[in-house]
C-alpha cells in the first residue's frame, strides 16, 4: 500500500473527489428510503442494502485514497476563508470503516430487535439512524475543524429523536440532559475554540504537524486545549459525561451503534484529530516539557475519568447503565492514550477506536438480546441465563474480555501499545491507571459472566435464545473482536501514519 | 420611460393597491390585490437589485425636481438588500395571510386589513428607498400608523391596549426623530441626505448637531425596540394578529435598523458617530443587556408569541451589537443577521400562527402534543428555532459566526462569551416549546389540531428552506451584506 498521505496533494484528477461526496450521501438516500417505504420488509431490506453499499463505497474510497488518487474536495465556502471541505485521512478512514461496517450489522440486529419488541415508529427510527450515520461520515471525512463542527452538531440533533424514541417522561428528561450537555459544551467551548484557532492560524484545516505549531504560547495552548477537550462533550470526559448514561433510555440498537460507536467515537476521534492536526503531537509534547499547563494535565483528567467511571460502573445494577459507565472509562482510554503523545500511544488511541467499538457493540447486542428474549434489564436477574442463551453469553464473554484487555481479544493490543508508549515517554501515572482500571474492569464484568454460567436460576423461566437476526449480529461482532486481535495490522498501520509523517 | 422611473414603482404599487382594496370591499379580491402588489414589488426590486449590482447606485428625482428642492430616491447596495428582504418576506407572508387572516379577522374587515397592511408595506419600502430625511419621517409615520391599526385588530381586548401603548411610545420616538431632523435642517439648510452629509462634514462637532444626533438615535432606538425601549414590542407582537406579528417581526424592526445605519454611517458619518459621540459603548452596553435580560425573560414566558417577541428583543441586541462594533466586519455581520433573523423569526411566528389558526390562542398549553397532530408545522418551528439558536446548516449559524469573528477581531473575549451564553438561553426557550409540542400529551378536551392548510404550510416551508439554503450557500446573503458594508465604509 502506498502512503495514504499522498492524498494531501491536490493536483490529482478532480473527478475522483466526488466519490467522497457520493459515499457520504449514501446514508442520506437510506434515510429517504426508510421514511418513504411503507412495507416493513421492503424498508428493512432497503436499509441493510444501503448499509452494505455504504461500506463497499468506503472500501473503494480507501483503496483510491491509498493509491494517492483522492484530492481534497471543497463543497462550498459559506464564509470567506472558511471552506466546507472533505478529504480522507488515516483516522477518518478508520472511523468511517468501523462506523459503516457496524451499521450493516446493527441494521440486521435492529430488524430482529425492533420487531420482537414491537417498537413503534420504526420508519422514523431507521431514518434518523441513517442520518446519524451520514453525520458520522461527514465527521470522518471533514477536512477542517469547521466542517467537522457542522457535522458534529448535526449528529447531536439527529440522534436526539432516537434517544427520546419512546416519548415517555423518562425519555424526555434524558433527552433534555443529552441535548443541554452536548449542545452547550459545543456552542460554548468548541465553537469558541474553533474561532480562536481560526483567528490565530488563519485556517482550520487539518494539517500534519499541527496548524498552531509555533504560533501560540504554552499557557494559551493549555486553555485552548481545555476548550477543545471539554467542548467535545461527546468524548464524555468527566464532568461532561452525564449525557451518556442518560442516553441509555434509547432502544438497544441505538445504544449499541451510536452510544458505543458512532457518537462517542466521533468525540474521541475529534480530540485525536485536534491533538494531531491542530496542535501537532510533537509540538504539544515539546510545549508540555516546557510548561506542564500546556496539556500535561490531560492525562490526569482522562486517568481520573477512567478510574472514577469504572468505580461507578461497579455499582450499577442496570446492565445498560453499567455498560455506559464502562464506555465512559474506555473513551478516556483513547483520550489518555492521545495525551501521552508518544507515537505508539497515539497509534493505540486510534486502534482503540476500533477495538472498543467491536467489543462494546457486542456487549450491547448481548444486553439487547437478553432484554428481547428474557425481558431482563438488571444484572441481579441474570443468574444462570448462560445456559438458556449460550450464544449471547458467549459473545458477551468475548466482548468483556476485550474491554478488560485479555488476549485473545482486541482490547489487549490497545493496552499493550499504550503501555509501550507510556514507558517510552516515562508517563508512569498512565501505567498505574491502566493497571488499576484493568482490575476494575475485571471486577465489573467477571461477576456477570460467573453468575450467568455458574449460578442457579431463580424459578423456571420459559425463554430460549433471542431471534436469529440478533444472534447472527452478535456472533459476527464477537468473531470480529477476536479477528481483530489476530489481524490488527491495517488499523495499527493507519493509526501510525499521521504521527510518522510529522 | 418605465426604465427610468423604475425606482419609484416599488412604492407606488402598494399605495395604489391599498386604495383599490379599500374601494372594492370584497375580501377575496382584496387579498388578491395585496398578493399581486407584493409580487409586483418583488419583481421591481429584483430588477433594481440586479441593476444596482451591475451599474451601482440608482437615483430618481421626483417630478423631475432636482434636489435639494425635490425629493430624491436612491437605491444603493444597502437599500437594495433591505428592499429585497422586505419584499421577499412580504410575498411569503401575503401567501400565508389568506388562511391566517381569514381565520383571525372579521370577514367584513378583511379588505380594510389588507388596505392597512399595504400602507404599512408601502411605508417600509418608502423609508428604504428615499434619500430625503424628511421623506423618511413621512414614510415612518405612514408605516407606524398602519402598524398601530394592524396590532389593534388582534382578537383580544389587550390588543387595543398594546396598540395604544405602542402609539404613545412610537409617537414619542417619531417626534424625537422629527426634532432631530429640524435641528439638522437648521444647521444645513437641506433635507437631502447626501447634501446633509456633505455640509455636516464642514460643520464639525457643533452642539446643535450633537443634539440632533442624540434626538435621532434615541427616536430610532425606540422604533427599533432596542433594550430598554422595547416594552411596546413584546405586547404588540403578542397580541397582534399572527400574520401581523410574523410580518412586523421580520421586517419592521429591520427597516428601523436600516434607517439607523443610514443615519450613523451616511448622514453623520462613521467618525462623528463612533469617535466624536460615544455611541459605540452605549450600543454595546444596551445590546448586551438586551441580549441577556430579554433572553432570560423569554425563558419564563407562558405565551409563545410573547416568548418569541422577547427573543426578538434579544436578537435586535445581536444586530445592534454588531453595528456598535463600528468595524466593517461588524457591520457586515449586523446586516447579514438582519436578513437571517428575519428568515428564522418569520418561520417561527408563522408556525405559531398555524396553532393560533385552530386554537385562537398561543399559550404554551396549546402546543402540547401539537407535533403528533401537525408534524409539518412543528417541524417548521424546530428548524426556525435551530436557526435562531445558530446551529450549523442554518442561516443563523452563518451570521453568528460572522458576529463572533467580528467581535474577536476587536479582541472582546467577554462579549463573545456572552453571545455564546445567550445562544444557550435561546436553546432553552426554544426547547420549552419543542418539549411541549413533542413530549407532552395533548390534554383531554383541548382543541383538536390538524396539519395547517397548504396555503399556510407552503410559505412556511419556503422560509424553512431559505433558512437551510442560506446556511450553506451564502453567496446571495453574505455577498450583498458585505457589499453594503464596504460601501458604507467608503469602498465601492
Amino acid at each position: 500500500m502506498e502512503l495514504l498521505y499522498d492524498i494531501f496533494s491536490t493536483d490529482m484528477l478532480p473527478d475522483a473527489a466526488y466519490i467522497t461526496i457520493f459515499t457520504m450521501f449514501v446514508p442520506l438516500a437510506g434515510a429517504f428510503m426508510a421514511s418513504v417505504i411503507k412495507s416493513r420488509d421492503g424498508r428493512d431490506i432497503a436499509v441493510i442494502l444501503t448499509a452494505i453499499v455504504l461500506f463497499v463505497n468506503v472500501l473503494n474510497l480507501l483503496s483510491i485514497a491509498s493509491k494517492g488518487g483522492l484530492p481534497s474536495l471543497v463543497l462550498g465556502e459559506p464564509i470567506p476563508g472558511i471552506k466546507i471541505m472533505f478529504f480522507v485521512d488515516p483516522y477518518g478512514a478508520i472511523f468511517a470503516l468501523v462506523a459503516s461496517f457496524l451499521w450493516i450489522i446493527t441494521s440486521i440486529y435492529s430488524v430482529g430487535y425492533l420487531h420482537s419488541n414491537h417498537e413503534p415508529h420504526q420508519n422514523r427510527f431507521h431514518a434518523f439512524f441513517a442520518l446519524a450515520i451520514f453525520a458520522a461520515m461527514g465527521i470522518s471525512f471533514a477536512g477542517n475543524m469547521f466542517t467537522l463542527f457542522l457535522f458534529y452538531e448535526f449528529m447531536t440533533l439527529c440522534t436526539f429523536p432516537l434517544v427520546t424514541h419512546h416519548g415517555s417522561k423518562e425519555a424526555r428528561i434524558a433527552g433534555r440532559t443529552y441535548l443541554v450537555i452536548l449542545l452547550s459544551t459545543s456552542i460554548l467551548f468548541l465553537l469558541t475554540a474553533i474561532l480562536w484557532t481560526w483567528s490565530i492560524a488563519g485556517t482550520t484545516d487539518f494539517e500534519v504537524g499541527g496548524i498552531l505549531a509555533g504560533k501560540i504560547g504554552p499557557v494559551a495552548t493549555g486553555i485552548l486545549l481545555m476548550l477543545y477537550v471539554y467542548g467535545v462533550g461527546k468524548a464524555a470526559l468527566m464532568p461532561m459525561h452525564r449525557w451518556l448514561p442518560a442516553a441509555m433510555v434509547a432502544p438497544t440498537p441505538v445504544s449499541a451503534l451510536l452510544h458505543a460507536v458512532a457518537v462517542v467515537k466521533a468525540g474521541v476521534f475529534t480530540i485525536l484529530k485536534v491533538v494531531v492536526y491542530i496542535f501537532g503531537a510533537k509540538n504539544l509534547s515539546e510545549m508540555i516539557s516546557e510548561n506542564w499547563w500546556a496539556g500535561g494535565w490531560l492525562v490526569y483528567i482522562a486517568g481520573a475519568t477512567i478510574i472514577i467511571s469504572s468505580i461507578i460502573a461497579l455499582r450499577q445494577d442496570n446492565l445498560k447503565k453499567r455498560l455506559a459507565y464502562s464506555t465512559i472509562s474506555q473513551l478516556s482510554y483513547v483520550v489518555m492514550a492521545t495525551a501521552i503523545l508518544a507515537p505508539k500511544a497515539i497509534m493505540a488511541a486510534a486502534f482503540h477506536i476500533v477495538a472498543h467499538a467491536f467489543g462494546k457493540i457486542t456487549l450491547f447486542f448481548a444486553a439487547g438480546s437478553i432484554y428481547t428474549a428474557a425481558h431482563k434489564k438488571n444484572i441481579s436477574e441474570l443468574n444462570g441465563i448462560g445456559r438458556r442463551m449460550p450464544y449471547t453469553m458467549a459473545a458477551f464473554t468475548i466482548g468483556a474480555l476485550s474491554v478488560i484487555g485479555i488476549p485473545p481479544a482486541a482490547g489487549f493490543l490497545t493496552k499493550y501499545y499504550m503501555m509501550l508508549g507510556a514507558f517510552e515517554y516515562g508517563n508512569f501515572f498512565a501505567i498505574i491507571v491502566i493497571i488499576i482500571s484493568t482490575v476494575l474492569n475485571a471486577a465489573y464484568f467477571l461477576p456477570i459472566i460467573y453468575a450467568a454460567f455458574f449460578k442457579k436460576e431463580k424459578g423456571s423461566p420459559k425463554h430460549g435464545e433471542a431471534p436469529i437476526a440478533i444472534i447472527i449480529a452478535l456472533t459476527i461482532t464477537a468473531g470480529m473482536t477476536i479477528g481483530l486481535f489476530m489481524f490488527p495490522d491495517l488499523f495499527l498501520w493507519l493509526g501510525l501514519q499521521p504521527v510518522l509523517a510529522e | 420611460m418605465i426604465e427610468n422611473n423604475l425606482p419609484i414603482f416599488q412604492v407606488i404599487i402598494p399605495l395604489i393597491g391599498a386604495v383599490l382594496c379599500a374601494i372594492i370591499k370584497e375580501r377575496k379580491i382584496a387579498w388578491f390585490i395585496a398578493a399581486i402588489s407584493s409580487w409586483a414589488v418583488l419583481g421591481v426590486v429584483v430588477i433594481l437589485v440586479l441593476r444596482v449590482s451591475a451599474f451601482g447606485s440608482l437615483f430618481y428625482q421626483f417630478g423631475g425636481w432636482e434636489p435639494p428642492i425635490g425629493i430624491q430616491y436612491q437605491i444603493d447596495s444597502l437599500s437594495a438588500f433591505i428592499l429585497l428582504l422586505v419584499s421577499a418576506i412580504a410575498v411569503v407572508m401575503i401567501t400565508y395571510a389568506r388562511e391566517s387572516v381569514g381565520a383571525e379577522i372579521d370577514p367584513d374587515k378583511q379588505h380594510l386589513f389588507y388596505t392597512i397592511w399595504l400602507l404599512c408595506f408601502a411605508g417600509l419600502i418608502g423609508m428604504v428607498s428615499t434619500n430625503d430625511i424628511f421623506n423618511i419621517y413621512v414614510f415612518l409615520e405612514i408605516s407606524s400608523l398602519a402598524t398601530y391599526t394592524l396590532i389593534a385588530m388582534g382578537k383580544t381586548r389587550r390588543a387595543l391596549f398594546s396598540a395604544f401603548e405602542y402609539l404613545v411610545l412610537g409617537t414619542i420616538g417619531a417626534t424625537f426623530f422629527l426634532i432631530g431632523i429640524g435641528l439638522l435642517y437648521m444647521m444645513t439648510g437641506t433635507l437631502n441626505i447626501t447634501d446633509i452629509a456633505e455640509r455636516l462634514g464642514n460643520a464639525g462637532d457643533m452642539r446643535p448637531v450633537e443634539a440632533a444626533f442624540a434626538f435621532i438615535t434615541l427616536g430610532l432606538a425606540l422604533k427599533i425596540a432596542l433594550f430598554p425601549l422595547h416594552t411596546w414590542l413584546t405586547n404588540a407582537y403578542a397580541y397582534a394578529p399572527s400574520f401581523a406579528s410574523a410580518f412586523l417581526a421580520s421586517t419592521a424592526a429591520k427597516v428601523a435598523i436600516y434607517i439607523m445605519i443610514r443615519v450613523l454611517y451616511t448622514v453623520f458619518g462613521y467618525e462623528f458617530s463612533f469617535n466624536v459621540m460615544p455611541l459605540g459603548i452605549i450600543l454595546l452596553l444596551l445590546s448586551i443587556a438586551g441580549m441577556i435580560i430579554a433572553s432570560l425573560i423569554a425563558i419564563w414566558q407562558k405565551d409563545v408569541k410573547r416568548l418569541l417577541a422577547f427573543s426578538s428583543v434579544a436578537q435586535i441586541g445581536y444586530i445592534m451589537l454588531a453595528i456598535g462594533l463600528a468595524t466593517q466586519e461588524g457591520l457586515t455581520a449586523g446586516i447579514l443577521h438582519m436578513a437571517n433573523h428575519a428568515l428564522a423569526k418569520g418561520a417561527l411566528f408563522m408556525s405559531v400562527g398555524a396553532v393560533v389558526f385552530y386554537t385562537g390562542s398561543s399559550r404554551l398549553e396549546d402546543f402540547r402534543g401539537a407535533a403528533k397532530q401537525m408534524p409539518f408545522t412543528m417541524a417548521v418551528f424546530v428548524v426556525g428555532g435551530l436557526s435562531l439558536i445558530g446551529l450549523p446548516f442554518t442561516a443563523g449559524f452563518v451570521s453568528k459566526w460572522m458576529l463572533l469573528s467580528a467581535i474577536l477581531q476587536k479582541g472582546w473575549w467577554i462579549v463573545a462569551v456572552i453571545v455564546l451564553i445567550t445562544s444557550i438561553l435561546a436553546l432553552i426557550y426554544i426547547w420549552k416549546v419543542v418539549e411541549a409540542a413533542y413530549f407532552k400529551p395533548r390534554p383531554a378536551g383541548a382543541v383538536k389540531l390538524e396539519e395547517a392548510p397548504a396555503g399556510m404550510l407552503v410559505p412556511m416551508w419556503l422560509l424553512v428552506l431559505a433558512n437551510i439554503y442560506f446556511g450553506i450557500n451564502t453567496n446571495a446573503t453574505l455577498g450583498l451584506a458585505s457589499d453594503a458594508a464596504s460601501m458604507l465604509f467608503g469602498g465601492k
